[in-house]
């Protein structure tokens, strides 16, 4: 670990906290319906998309309503991706001539990018045509982050509303999200980004004819050894920049490429980098101003927010000081940190970013739901890469998806007080509404789905070695933790991968879009249930038996409770996965 | 339930067209008005003939060039297929793949240590970078190679050595294809010298 590393880390969080503090602000009055400064350029667009498809502005809907409209919205947009893939080679922008995509994959990708998760089974440089990507995917990538927001804000006012059985409009907040917050965001970040050298276009692969030709042997189709000279490169193109952009603003994490955020034209310095880790993060993080604002408490948003940091750097460090380890099982390596080198694991990883934003953006990837990778966390070191997989299994509550992170957390923020109120033998409040069995109840089943799709699936996978095991890439204890990751990426929809893992075939494209559709919506209804249910109750005012919810007491709390319910749950498989490979490393064993 | 379903379908249509058509023309059109060289991948011609991408890493495996880092993309650097080996720290293969590459290195420098990122590849098996440590490992090969005398490569490495970015971003990093250029003013290199 250098101290330039710390330096870059610092930088990173101060932006943030910079940042997070007006954006929350903004967003809060958007979502109370105040005037902001752009009013008069948005309501007009506002209104006449009302006119378009039909909404009624000021209708209120009950929790049922909010979560029929999203699931049918989500059915809807995930047909239309479907239809596309399967019919991109009769389509437009398609210079490459890329054919129709196969039927499971088209499901995989089509539920995968519904749900916000963007995990991919495929190569995108030649599988999806320029089409396909915009119209089918990037417009996903505004649709499920603007529904994730809009599901946090019902939440929210469940919390704050008096006696009243309505939680907002979703189309209002759906599109309220897209064309207040996401899409200019994304104008200004993506021009950032074209600017740092990430590409924008829409021409056929470029080829170029290369310095050095190479000759490379290949087994040839008679069985005999042949030797191929290649003198041609075929460089991608696309329209990278503009999905680059909403990829991270969004929370989603589907590279352009399949390298993702490691390939030179979606991440090409530095700069861009910070900015992509930024992107990911300034939406949650604001959110929690969001909730400070909206519930009239700024201190109980930023006593969560208190609680986030504190499960970020406490990943973070870990992730830093394995991967800036050398691997023992090298020799004849130089892998220190010298003022030349950033030393380390490098095996996965750029130059440009090294160890540090290696680490950085693999922890920050993972606390939220995006699953942009710019380093190959299935090279990480054994505890390296338990980081990105733990923070997914704590239920991407540490600043989390754009909405997603918060209203996760918020249902940890349920359980703690129901555990405070259990110590003290009261019944429980959050900000003035009473927790009761109803509400527990729906806390619990939005709990255990998580580890219940993660583990069952993980287990299938496992014991069967023709359609499970035969995927993997890595051997040993490695290849435990390469199945359990893509469950749990998949059931947290968080979309990174221990890559490794062949998935596009019938078994995983099938169990994990399951896992992808049941981590999504199955936990959305009780949380809109609960939603719902909080904004029937009465307000009583507070008295001293109530646990302030402001207070570092509150937020230690809370911390401990998100660990020990994903320490409880998870711990027995990870000591199988990672920690096993840890201990086997550095006894020298190979697999 | 039905007024629902309508305005689902009506959203999609209007929004698809949005975001999913209007909003990447928009800046793409936007990207070659004021990024133009960039927005089209920084692509470097020599003789009219496009020779690749400054930001795309390229093989480069003769003696008498820096070489670039290994790459699992495709045969290597196939920038139709990025990607990384996924290997993780205890696959078997791996350590195999390292060895051999040490073994190779240090042909020329017996027992030096060889900088990490020269035998490790990268996420994106297009890394157009090498660390400043890796190319000043190869400044005695490429001398030898090129009959030139060892301050000058490495002075030739020096000047392309990008430093961190506004002073504190990133690593510092030498772009190969960038450095083998301007070493190929000064130091042709046979034509097929890989061949048989």
């Amino acid at each position: 670990m250098a101290p330039n590393g710390w330096l870059q880390i610092a930088v990173f969080f101060g932006a943030l906290l910079v940042i997070a503090k007006p954006l929350g602000v903004y967003m809060a009055k958007v979502f109370e319906g105040e005037r902001t400064f752009a009013d008069r350029f948005f309501n007009p667009i506002e209104r006449l998309l009302y006119r378009l498809t039909g909404v009624n502005e000021t209708h209120e809907m009950r929790w049922t309503e909010y979560c029929v409209a999203m699931l049918l919205f989500s059915a809807v947009t995930m047909l239309l991706t479907y239809g596309i893939e399967r019919l991109q080679h009769l389509l437009p922008f398609n210079p490459q001539h890329l054919g129709a995509v196969a039927p499971d994959l088209a499901f995989n990708t089509a539920v995968s990018f519904t749900t916000n998760t963007n995990w991919q089974s495929y190569v995108p440089e030649t599988t999806m045509s320029y089409l396909t990507q915009m119209l089918g995917l990037a417009t996903h990538n505004f649709w499920s982050g603007a529904t994730g927001i809009a599901l946090a804000i019902a939440l929210i006012r469940g919390i704050t509303r008096k006696e009243k059985n309505t939680l907002g409009n979703f189309w209002v907040d759906m599109t309220r999200a897209t064309l207040r917050v996401l899409l200019p965001l994304s104008v200004v970040c993506s021009l950032l980004l074209v600017s740092q050298g990430v590409i924008q276009n829409f021409k056929p692969y470029t080829t170029a004819h290369v310095v050095d030709a190479q000759t490379t042997t290949a087994t040839g189709a008679d069985g005999k050894p042949a030797t191929q000279k290649i003198t041609e490169q075929t460089i991608a193109q696309g329209p990278v920049a503009s999905q680059e952009a909403i990829k991270m603003l969004g929370t989603n994490g589907g590279g352009f490429f399949n390298a993702n955020s490691a390939h030179p034209f979606e991440n090409p310095t530095p700069f861009t980098n910070l900015l992509e880790m930024l992107s990911i993060f300034v939406i949650p993080a604001g959110f929690t101003v969001v909730l400070g604002r909206m519930t009239k408490s700024p201190r109980h948003g930023w006593a969560i927010f208190a609680a986030m940091a504190v499960l970020f750097f406490g990943g973070l460090c870990v992730a830093y000081r394995a991967e800036s380890q050398p691997n023992p099982l090298l020799h004849g390596v130089n892998q220190q940190v010298t003022a030349s080198q950033s030393g380390g694991n490098m095996e996965g990883k750029e130059v440009r970013f090294g160890i540090a934003n290696s680490a950085l953006f693999a922890t920050v990837t993972t606390d939220a739901s995006c699953g942009a990778v710019n380093a190959m966390h299935d090279s990480f070191m054994p505890l390296g890469g338990l980081v990105p997989l733990v923070n997914i299994m704590l239920g991407e509550v540490v600043f989390g998806g754009v909405g997603a992170g918060l209203y996760g957390m918020l249902i940890m923020v349920v359980l703690t007080v129901f555990i405070a109120g259990l110590m003290v033998g009261r019944t429980p409040e959050y900000l003035g509404k009473k927790i009761e069995a109803y509400d527990v109840k729906m806390a619990m089943l939005y709990v255990l789905i998580f580890p219940l799709c993660i583990l069952v699936f993980s287990a299938i996978a496992c014991l069967s070695p023709t359609y499970g095991l035969s995927s993997l890439n890595n051997a040993g204890p490695h290849g435990l933790s390469e199945i359990l990751y893509a469950f749990t990426s998949a059931t947290g929809n968080n979309g990174s991968a221990f890559a490794g893992l062949n998935a596009n075939t019938h078994f995983y494209n099938l169990t994990l879009g399951a896992a992808m559709l049941i981590g999504r919506f199955l936990m959305i209804v009780p949380m809109l249930a609960l939603a719902g249910n909080l904004a029937t109750k009465k307000l009583v005012p507070p008295s001293s038996g109530t646990f302030p919810v402001t207070t570092p007491l509150f937020a230690g709390l809370l911390v401990s409770v998100i660990i020990i319910v994903g320490a409880l749950t998870f711990f027995p498989v990870l000591s199988l996965g990672p920690i096993l490979e840890h201990l086997l490393l550095f006894a020298g064993k190979v697999f | 339930m039905h007024k629902n379903l309508v305005t689902s379908v009506l959203y999609t249509v209007v929004t698809a067209l949005l975001l999913g058509i209007a909003y990447p023309v928009f800046m793409a059109a936007l990207a070659h008005m004021l990024f133009p060289y960039k927005a089209d991948g920084q692509l470097l011609t020599k003789n009219g003939e496009v020779i690749g991408s400054r930001i795309i890493g390229q093989s480069f495996t003769g003696p008498g060039y820096f070489h670039s880092r290994p790459s699992a993309a495709g045969t290597g650097y196939d920038a139709t297929s990025s990607g990384g080996s996924n290997y993780a720290a205890t696959n078997a293969k791996y350590i195999a793949r390292v060895e051999a590459n040490v073994l190779n290195l240090q042909k020329n420098d017996p027992g030096i240590a060889v900088p990490v990122d020269l035998v490790t590849t990268s996420g994106s098996g297009l890394d157009p970078d090498i660390t400043p440590a890796a190319a000043e490992f190869q400044v005695p090969r490429v001398a030898k190679e090129c009959g030139l005398s060892i301050p000058v490569v490495e002075d030739m490495v020096r000047k392309h050595t990008e430093s961190r970015q506004f002073g504190f971003l990133g690593e510092p990093r030498v772009n190969v294809l960038e450095l083998n250029l301007a070493l190929l003013a000064v130091c042709p290199q046979e034509a097929d010298q890989s061949l048989p």
